[in-house]
């Protein structure tokens, strides 16, 4: 069975509309990339898939049960894009909240903690933390629920390559452990990393691939040349 | 004062609170966890509660010692009143912060809702004094009704039992507050 299920995704924002009509599934067990540029709707539409967004009209299926059911909050972890964490309390602290809310105990907390390379931050405010731990700390506090799905919104924005290389591989390793990920960014590099990929453009998915099909279609090695070369093709059929 | 007082410090410590919640993206975080909407709430409350309670109890002393405040009845009633008080100014923090669509919206809601109960409470113009209208709002505002039952412990050497009615209809007031934020915090927005 799908991970996710969308039909015919609407959404509006504010008086514009955001997502038109979109639709797709999400296979389990694997690492699927939202790529696209910035303002085309990755957020919008992650929000859609963990139920905090109101739609227009359209279908949103999560784990077999429609997006945001109360059976779907312990199996469905998020992390947004802005790091959201308490800033006045310690690493340790936010993820042992959080830890708790998901009925977990202070050892999953700390192997948490440990897991996004934060073990030597763990006692120091959440304030007093450079970008990227902050976005680490955040995500400690979803892994720490240990969900079925995870909905990552650019997790590895503001990382060192080496520690992007690092959370990579500990998608991989959740992804084979049977964890269905969802991860957005526009760095296309990174799709490399993906099974597979969504690709959004202003609010219309562009392409339903794998890494290796963009190469095919876009007639390149590198992804984000394919990824320029299907925009161009697609605004050719267009016009 | 010592009706007021603790309210609207309360009421301003939690929407505060609330609105951080909001800006942090913490406040969508926890409505996306197993941790229910009355959960979260009573949590607030109850800590909120406990922080208000000292700050009574903190308010009362100062007033009874420093400056000398006598009343006709006992002390520890007017403990309890401030901490009911504050307990209202919890809620209605609360309440007004759920409610809110955004940030704008929640800033916008502390004056709308302390100001006309701080006005109208009966302590800056005897309730007696006010047009017909007035004094209508007057009765249906909360804060009336904690600022009745302190005066009357100023009056009466032993608890009335309008003064209990009073605490009645404020407790009453604070726990319908919680309950209806409970029922409009969304867990979607646009
Ligand atoms: N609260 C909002 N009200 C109105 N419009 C919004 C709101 N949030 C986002 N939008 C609009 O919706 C569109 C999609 O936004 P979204 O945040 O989903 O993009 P994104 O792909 O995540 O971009 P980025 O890569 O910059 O994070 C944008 O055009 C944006 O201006
Ligand atoms: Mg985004």
């Amino acid at each position: 069975m799908d991970a996710v299920v969308v039909r015919d995704l609407v959404v509006d924002r504010g008086r514009r509309r955001v997502l038109h009509g979109l639709g797709f599934t999400v296979p389990p067990g694997q690492v699927t990339g939202l790529l696209g540029p910035s303002g085309s709707g990755k957020t919008t539409l992650m929000r859609a898939v963990v139920g905090v967004q109101v739609v227009r009209s359209g279908e949103v299926t999560v784990l077999g049960e429609p997006a945001g059911s109360p059976g779907l909050r312990s199996r469905v972890g998020y992390v947004t894009q802005a790091p959201s964490v308490y800033a006045d309390l310690t690493v340790r602290e936010n993820v042992r909240y959080f830890a708790a809310l998901h009925g977990r105990g202070a050892r999953e907390a700390d192997a948490a903690v440990v897991d996004v390379g934060l073990a030597d931050a763990a006692h120091q405010l959440v304030v007093d933390l450079s970008g990227g731990q902050r976005g680490r700390a955040s995500l400690a506090c979803a892994l720490v629920g240990d969900p079925e799905l995870l909905v990552l919104d650019e997790p590895t924005v503001g990382l060192d390559p080496v520690l992007r290389v690092e959370l990579w591989a500990r998608f991989a390793a959740l992804a084979s452990a049977g964890t269905t990920l969802v991860v957005s960014s526009h760095v296309m590099e990174e799709a490399a990393r993906c099974d597979r990929l969504l690709l959004l453009r202003g609010g219309d998915l562009l392409a339903d691939t794998t890494p290796a099909r963009l190469r095919a279609d876009g007639r390149s090695q590198d992804l984000e040349e394919a990824f320029l070369t299907l925009v161009r093709d697609s605004e050719r059929v267009a016009s | 004062m010592l009706g007021i007082f603790p309210f609207v410090v309360m009421f301003l410590v939690t929407s505060i609170a609330m609105l951080r919640e909001r800006t942090s993206g913490t406040l969508e975080r926890l409505l996306t966890t197993p941790l229910s909407r009355p959960a979260l709430l009573a949590g607030y409350g109850a800590a909120f509660g406990l922080a208000a309670a000292v700050q009574a109890l903190l308010t009362v002393t100062v007033a009874a010692t420093v400056y000398d405040l006598s009343v006709a009845g006992p002390l520890a009633l007017v403990v309890l009143i401030a901490v009911v008080g504050a307990v209202l100014g919890v809620a209605l923090g609360l309440l007004a912060s759920a409610f809110a669509r955004s940030e704008f919206q929640a800033v916008q809601f502390m004056p709308v809702i302390v100001l006309p109960q701080f006005f109208l409470c009966g302590l800056l113009v005897p309730r007696e004094q006010m047009d017909g209208w007035l004094q209508a709002v007057s009765d249906v505002l909360p804060l009336t009704y904690a600022v009745d039952a302190l005066q009357e412990v100023g009056r009466s050497p032993d608890p009335t039992g309008t003064m209990w009615l009073d605490l009645a209809v404020v407790a009453g007031a604070a726990v319908l507050a919680l309950a209806l934020a409970a029922g409009t915090l969304r867990r979607r927005t646009s």
